[in-house]
This record gives C-alpha cells, structure tokens and sequence, in this order.
C-alpha cells in the first residue's frame, strides 16, 4: 500500500503502487464524482468513448442531480471486455472531484481498489483509507499556472484528469486526442488547447507516477455496436415509424427525445425541392395539450406522439381514456423516472407501469412495449405506430431514465425496406364507394373487435361519424342503453385480446440445467439480469429467465410461470407493478410469484440480483432439509 | 336521451348551391336542446353560413368540448366528421387534426363553461399559435347542463336565477382573443342572425385564428332580470361598430353601401369582407384601438358587437411551421420512411 503521507503536505503527488495486487485487465469499474455545470460531463463522455475506441466495450452511466449548477454528479463508466452492461455495484477506481460527496465516495471504493484525487490541497490522513491506493495529482495548481481565465482553470482541469487517467490506465492517448479533433472538428484553436491539457495530465503521470494495476488493452470486442441513448434511438425509430406530428412538453428524462425527433426530423424529413417539413413538431403549454394535439392528429390520419414521464402521464390520464374509448391511435413514449408526485426526477425507476396500463376512470386498459435497450427502443418506436394503427388505441413505450439518457452500447439499428406502414383498418374513398353494408364505426366486422375507421373528409355522404367519449351504439350514433354500451365494453375486451397476439413476444433464456425455479424481468434490468444469472450460474445456481417485452401479456408467459415452481420477478419499483399486472391480469397466485425490488433511483446491479435471488434460493433449501 | 335522425327527403323545389347541395344538405340531427335556446340559432347562421359559401359540407371538420354548445356540431353539417372531446380540451385537438390535413376547414364549437374556465389555457394558446380555424363560443355565462352556476364570463354583480349575485369579475373572451393574437375576432348575438351569419363566413374564409363570441342567452337559467347575458339585456345594450357583408370570388362584385361608409378588405382565399361602418370612430384593423374602445364601451355595460378586428394578410401555424402543402396526412411512406441505406449512415455516425 501507499507510504504513510505527512498531515500537511506540500502540493504533490502520491505515489501510486503499479505492481500491487494482480493487473485486472479491460474488467473494472471507474466512478468520477463531480460537482455539476462544472464541463465534467464532457470530459468523462471523452474518457468512456476513448476506451471504446480500443475495442473494449463500457457502460457508461450518468447520476445526476436535478439541477444546472453546484451539486454533486456522478459518473459510473464500467470498463468490461466480457460485454457486462448493466451495473456490476462497487467501484475500483473513484476519480473524486468534489469535496461535498468526498467521504461518500471514498466509502464506495472496493477494498484493494483506487482513489485519484486533486492533491493540490493537502488531505489529512484521518480523511483516506488504509486499505486502497492513493493517487494525487494537483490538478488545481497545475491549471492555476496554466490558464488566466477562471472559466479555462475548471474546464481544463477535466481534460487533465482525463490525460492522468489515459497514462495511469494505459488507455492509447491517440484514442482521446481521436476524440476531441472529432468533437471541435473545425475549431482548431480548441483543438490544440486541449490537446495540450491532455499531454499535461498524461505528462505528469508519466514523469512522476507511472500505471496502475487497473489497465485498458486494445480488444476487438465491440463490434459493429452503436452507442447511443435510448430517448435517441426511440426518436429514430419514431421517424421510421412515419409518425409526423409530435406534441411535447419538457420534463426530464424525456426531453431528449422530443429533441431528438426535431433533429433527426431536420435532416431526414425535408422535402428536398422545397425545403419545407414533412413534419410538424409544437411544444405545447402543458401535457394535456400535448396529448390532446397527438388525439386529434390520430383522429385525422396521421401518425402522432408525445414523449413524456410519470407527472405527464397522470395530465394526460383523460385523453388517454377518450382515446381508448373513442378508438383513436395515440403513442406515448413514458421515459420513466422516481416517483411519485414529484419524486426523484433525475433518478430511473420502473414506477409507471399500473398507472399507464390503467390510465383513465372506468374500465380501461393500455398496450405497453417494454425495451430494454436503445436498439428495442428503435424498434418498437417504429412498431408502437404501426399497432396504434391497427389497434385503434393508445400505445405506451416505457422507457426509464437509464435506457433513455445514458449512451448505452447496443446492436445497430436495422430496417428492412420492404417493411410497409401498416394503417390498419382504414376506409378509402373507394372503399366506401363500393361497401354494400352501412358504414358503422363500432362495428365488429371481423369478430376480432377492432372496428373500421375513416379519416375525416373522406368522403361527401358516407363514412363520416360523430367522435365522442360518451357511449354509442356501433353506428357512432349516442346510446345510453345498457345492453348497448355492455356490448361495446365486451368488443373493447375482444381487442385488446387481439392486442395480445399483436405485441412482442417475451425472450425466454432456460437455464443450464433443468430447474424449477425462474426469474421474470423487463426493460431496463435485462443487462443486469444477464449478468447475475452468469454470477448464479458460477455458484451452482440455475434459474430459467423469461423477458417480458410487452403488456397485454402473452399466453408464453402465462405457460412460463405455470411451467416452475416460483417465479421471481425482478422490478425497479417499489409496489411489485409487474407482479400486479400479472395476478391481475393473469389470476397468477401471488406466493408464486414472489419479488425482487430495487427501487433507491440508481440502476440495479448485478450483484444485487444475484445475491437476493441467491440468497433465497439458499433459504429455501435450508427450509426443504429441515 | 335518444338520437334522432333527420328525414332524408327533400322538397324538390329547394333551392341549390353551385355545388347542387341544398340548405337541408349542411343540416345535422334533430337538436335535444332547450325549445328556444340560442345555441339553436348558431346552428342555425352556422348551416346558413356554410351553404352561403358552398363549402363542400364533408371538407369541414367540426369539434368541439364538453357542455351545451359543445353538444351543436351534431346538429349541423351532418355528413361532416365531428369530434365531441374532453372538457375544454378541444383547442388542442382541433390543433392536431389541423396539422394532419391542413386542406380541411376547422370549426371549433365552445361555451363559455368550456373555454373560459377549464380550457381558458387551451383557448389562449391555440389562438397565439395561428391555428387557421374559427372558434366560436356560445356564450351564456351560465352552466346549463349542471342547471345554473356562474361562468366565468358572467359580468360581476349580475344575478343567478336563485337570486345569487355574482362576486367575481367576468372574463371578455373577446379581448382576450385580441391580446393573444387572433387574426379574426368578432362578437355577435344569436338573437341577430343577420350580423351573426355574415361573420360565420368571413370567419370560415379567414386563414388564421379566427374567433367569434356569440353572447346566446339560456333560456332556462340566464334569461332573468339581473342577468347580463339574457335577450332583453343584450338587445338593450347592443352597440354593433359595423355591419359585414362577405363577398366570395364567386360572387359579383355589388355593394349597396355609399362610398366613404365601408371599407373593403381581401382575404387570404380572395373573398372580400365589405364592412359598413355604424361607429364612425372604429377601426377594425388595429388591435389596440379596438381594445381600448371595447374595454370603454365595456365599463359602462354596453355589448359591442360585429368584425372587431381582422388582418386579412395574417399566416397560420402551418406557416411558421414550414410544413409542405401536402397535407401530413397524404405523404406517402417514401416521403416518411428513410430507409435501410440513411440507417446504415446513421449507425456509423453512432460508433
């Protein structure tokens, strides 16, 4: 370990301790704690790109406060060659920047592990750890020689530290430099300038220190993987679901995919003659506009959405029940975040479920596709239209904070130009001239309960109706009579049981060996379950794994949970959401079905899932011999 | 309550439009609201209106809130599609269905329950967003289906049928509209079908916001002494600024108005609004005037009615939009769709 330092020592640095320990190579997890508004978050984007550049794949992910300026922000880069995803928990090496979070940070390293910190203060000794290295390097007194500005003195010193890390970590100072001519293409004095606050950090480190046992090396272990953030591919995939007016309000996490649309939209949506947009996006005053625009869109024929979160989502409650009733395509991305109420609006939780399944007063239910990672974020943001179309009803993409705003390493998107729009069912003016039957707007013509539509205008005398929210016979003409909204009710019963064999079926994952025991899981959780169930697996542990990929569920899982003994659902919320679905909907006992919940805000790990899962598992065997 | 539909039958002899559709052609189902309610009226100037202009009646797309007035767009223009929304809610559904084909024309139904209270939000933005549209509230300053609260519009002092006297002071729809931005703003009376039906159409032919208060008496709570929007009160108080005739490009140019007595403007569409002035000192065409002289005429309990302001050159949301002249709803999937080789472009700006 490190020599003992003086209580007061002059600007220096700690000597680091290269040949300690064995060298984990390409395997480890790198956590800055910085205080926010202070240009960190560039700077540690740089450093996560940078060892991808190298072929080693990372999970960067950012934990921030909801706030511009002055408080505390992290960021969890997880360096792991083997393609872990999800949070392994713990830290190896905490760049710790701000002195506010210092003594939490310091606890969160794992024991054996690194602290790199600005020594250009003196820290007493009763502040560090005996059992991890020490690693200072006095970034503030070599900016304050550096730079004049105030401005440059903060923003540099990232890029120095990202320089420092770079030599400590072997990671190719080629990579970043890479980087950053890539980033201020064009702007060559920013270029050399931070160039130069690179080679500082690096030289220093070179010159006085020397590397860690925590190292990069080149792998060829990325592919041909994109990086990219769920809300960003969601917005893709809404372009390519030809969906054309957009009505949003800001809320954080879903901001960014509203923003998103407008710049893809921007590029890929311009009538090249004319320069004019084949889209229309409005920010609207509130949420309800938001949704009511998207409703009245979908009323009128186009392809509509709105991206949004948990408040949101309760604003637009109304609309989504008249949209369910009155039969009309609507998409909402819910990019979910900690609830309730206000909550923790930057933090992720999967909270949102029962109140988007149910949305509404009276009886009413709601198709949901669960992602799990940007690339299924592309993909059902394209799909949700095509089955808002055909389903005639609101279509939810539940999104969470951790797949949306965090750049996350995924398969490249892919689309298959064949692939048409699907519209539904959707009367023409043709169709309409040639029908023998009266249009009727409820009807059940095919016995599958979802009813023919026409686009207003359509027609001078036929197929025209009167759209409301109160009850109606099948012609669309108002009824209070029993037996005729009981009918309607049951139709609307008939579709969304249609909608079942519509939507995504789950991936089910058996376990190496024959087991009576089985994990269920959704969205967000999947790289974290993947993990935990090779962590369980190494320990002898075998459970099936099954995941979930859409609401209403398929028959696959029903026969899944029917198939074991027990069944453990893995959610990030507090209430078990997923669970109630599925004893609600599937009359599921709920003692076989017991919970796994993680619901603090930060993403779950792997460890978490793991050791909860086997430590029932271990419990139950000590119940079984006894 | 049922729903009744209309005999199909026509008398022959009815006139026609150019189109060759009659006046019975812009009607819709048999209205179940109050015997002599003046939201009958508006329905009424609103068929007269649309036949005047010849609009093909299924081009116009009718929606509207939740409440009295908002149940009328199914007692007009029946072979139009309609849409009965949530409360106060329809401006923003009407903004979405005019973003999805901006070839319809939009009609926007409301009370004053419906867009002065819960949609006061909605009313202002979709008016400052230019939505090309004519909303019209049928103002009666009362909440009839709930059987006789105040509305927000009803005037401060004035008196509810249980003898209760209103505390708060009454929203103006009206200037409202003109401080948000509306291109089109007019008021009118439902008991006066001769300034009301000349207004419906220039405010269907007008490209932008267009908005008409129609103070429209309820016949069962709002039409007693001591109230400020019943027939007596209205007739009483009424100053009309101008009176409109709307000249369609159509129509042969003929004004029975001396020169020096009206002003001609053009509209987007070509269609000419003829205004005969009665208040020598009103200028429609200037929005602050027109608010300090309302606000005047207001304070001493006077109704001013007739085309309060009008920009004939005004854009609309699809404008500052920048959206193509195919209507959203009618681009085909190559105009929508990128592509597997824009995708392959994307992923690699990904890596």
């Amino acid at each position: 370990m490190l020599a003992p330092m003086p209580d007061s020592a002059e600007p220096r640095a700690a000597m680091a301790a290269p040949a300690q320990g064995k060298t984990r190579t390409n395997d480890f997890v790198v956590k800055f704690a910085n205080v926010n508004g202070s240009g960190s978050a560039s700077a540690n984007g740089m450093f996560a790109r940078s060892v991808m550049r190298m072929g080693v794949p990372v999970a960067a992910r950012n934990i921030f406060p909801s706030n511009i300026q002055g408080l505390p922000t992290w960021y969890e880069v997880r360096i792991t060659e083997a393609g872990h995803l999800g949070r392994r928990g713990g830290v190896d090496l905490m760049v710790a920047m701000n002195p506010q979070t210092w003594d939490r940070d310091l606890a969160e390293i794992e024991s054996g592990g690194y602290l790199f910190y600005d020594s250009t203060k003196p820290v007493p000794r009763s502040r560090l750890r005996d059992d991890i290295t020490v690693i200072g390097v006095p970034l503030t007194a070599m900016c304050n020689e550096a730079y004049e500005l105030p401005r440059e003195r903060q923003l540099f010193k990232n890029v120095i530290y990202v320089g420092a890390l770079a030599a400590l970590l072997g990671i190719d100072p080629e990579a970043v430099k890479s980087l950053i001519a890539e980033d201020f293409a064009g702007k060559d004095r920013l270029i050399k300038a931070n160039f130069e606050a690179l080679a500082m950090g690096y030289g220093y480190v070179t010159e006085h220190l020397g590397p860690i046992a925590l190292q990069v090396r080149k792998a060829d272990a990325v592919g041909d993987r994109i990086y990219v953030e769920g809300n960003q591919a969601a917005a893709l995939g809404a372009v390519y679901g030809g969906a054309t007016v957009c009505a949003w309000y800001p809320i954080t996490p879903s901001t960014s995919l509203a923003e998103a649309f407008t710049a893809y939209c921007q590029d890929l949506r311009v009538d090249p003659e004319t320069g004019k947009a084949r889209y229309a996006i409005v920010q609207a005053e509130d949420e309800i506009a938001s949704i009511g625009i998207v409703v009245g869109a979908g009323w009128n024929g186009c392809r509509a959405f709105t991206a949004t979160s948990g408040p949101g989502v309760s604003l637009m409650t109304e609309f989504i029940g008249l949209s369910y009733f009155a039969e009309i395509p609507a998409v909402i991305f819910d990019v979910q975040r900690g609830g309730p109420s206000t909550g923790m609006p930057t933090r992720t939780q999967q909270a949102d479920l029962l109140a988007a399944a149910y949305a509404g007063h009276g009886d009413t239910k709601h198709v949901m596709l669960l992602p799990a990672d940007p690339g299924e974020c592309f993909e059902m943001g394209a799909q949700a239209f095509d089955l808002a179309d055909r389903l005639q009803t609101t279509v939810f993409v539940m999104l969470d904070l951790d797949i949306g705003m965090n750049e996350w390493l995924t398969k490249p998107f892919t689309w298959d130009d064949s692939r048409r729009l699907d519209r539904g069912k959707v009367m023409s003016h043709h169709d309409l001239e040639v029908a023998t039957e009266e249009f009727g707007r409820y009807r059940d013509v095919d016995g599958d309960g979802i009813p023919y539509r026409t686009y207003p205008g359509v027609h001078p005398t036929k197929g025209g109706y009167f759209t409301r929210g109160t009850s109606r016979n099948p012609y669309a003409r108002y009824s209070e009579e029993g037996a005729v909204y009981v009918d309607n009710m049951e139709r609307l019963l008939r579709k969304f049981d249609t909608a079942r064999t519509m939507v995504p079926a789950p991936v089910i994952r058996p376990a190496k060996r024959k087991t009576r025991d089985g994990v269920l899981y959704f969205g967000s959780t999947a790289p974290a379950m993947d993990e935990a169930l090779q962590m369980l697996e190494a320990q002898g542990r075998y459970v099936d794994a099954i995941r979930v990929r859409a609401f209403p569920f398929a028959q696959d899982i029903y026969d899944f949970v029917a198939a074991h003994d027990r069944v453990f659902v893995v959610e990030q919320n507090r209430d078990a959401q997923l669970k109630t679905l599925l004893m609600t909907e599937g009359g599921i006992d709920a003692a076989k079905i017991p919970s796994v919940l993680h619901y603090d805000g930060t993403p779950i790990t792997a460890r978490f899932i793991a050791g909860e899962i086997a430590q029932r598992l271990a419990l139950s065997r000590v119940e079984a011999a006894e | 309550m049922t729903y009744i539909l209309k005999p199909q039958l026509h008398h022959p002899k009815l006139p026609t439009n150019s189109l060759g559709y009659t006046r019975r052609d812009y009607e819709g189902s048999v209205s179940t609201l109050c015997a002599g309610c003046g939201h009958d009226s508006i329905s009424a100037a609103i068929i007269q209106a649309c036949f005047e202009l010849e609009l093909p009646p299924h081009r116009v797309a009718k929606l509207s809130g939740i409440g009295c007035s908002s149940k009328t767009p199914d007692y007009f223009l029946g072979n139009s599609h309609g849409f009965n929304t949530v409360h106060g809610r329809m401006p923003s559904v009407l903004t979405g269905a005019n973003l999805a084909n901006r070839d319809l024309i939009y009609l926007g139904v409301s009370g004053d329950g419906d867009s002065a209270s819960i949609g006061l939000g909605q009313f202002a933005h979709a008016i400052r967003r230019g939505v090309n549209m004519l909303y019209i509230v049928e103002n009666n300053g009362v909440y009839g289906l709930t059987k006789g609260q105040f509305s927000a519009t009803s005037d401060r002092g004035s008196k509810s049928k249980k003898g209760l006297v209103n505390t708060d002071a009454g929203i103006d729809m009206v200037s409202l509209a003109l401080q948000m931005g509306a291109t089109f703003v007019g008021r009118s009376f439902s008991g006066d079908k001769d300034q009301l039906v000349p207004l419906i159409k220039a405010g269907l032919a007008h490209k932008g916001a267009a908005f008409i208060d129609c103070v429209s008496p309820c016949v069962q709570f709002n039409n007693h002494v001591g109230s400020t929007k019943s027939f007596d009160y209205v007739r009483e108080h009424n100053e009309a600024v101008n009176r409109l005739d709307v000249i369609t490009p159509r129509d042969p140019i003929e004004v029975s108005y001396k020169s020096g007595e009206s002003v001609r403007v053009q509209q987007h569409d070509g269609s000419i609004l003829s205004l005969h002035k009665i208040a020598d000192l009103y200028n429609p065409s200037n929005r602050a005037q027109a608010l300090g002289y309302l606000q005047a005429r207001q304070a001493r309990g006077q109704v001013v009615t007739g085309l309060l302001f009008v920009d004939p050159s005004a854009g609309d949301l699809h404008d500052a939009v920048g959206t193509v002249d195919t209507p959203l709803n009618q681009l085909n999937e190559a105009e929508l769709v990128p592509g597997a080789a824009a995708l392959a472009k994307l992923n690699a700006d990904l890596r």
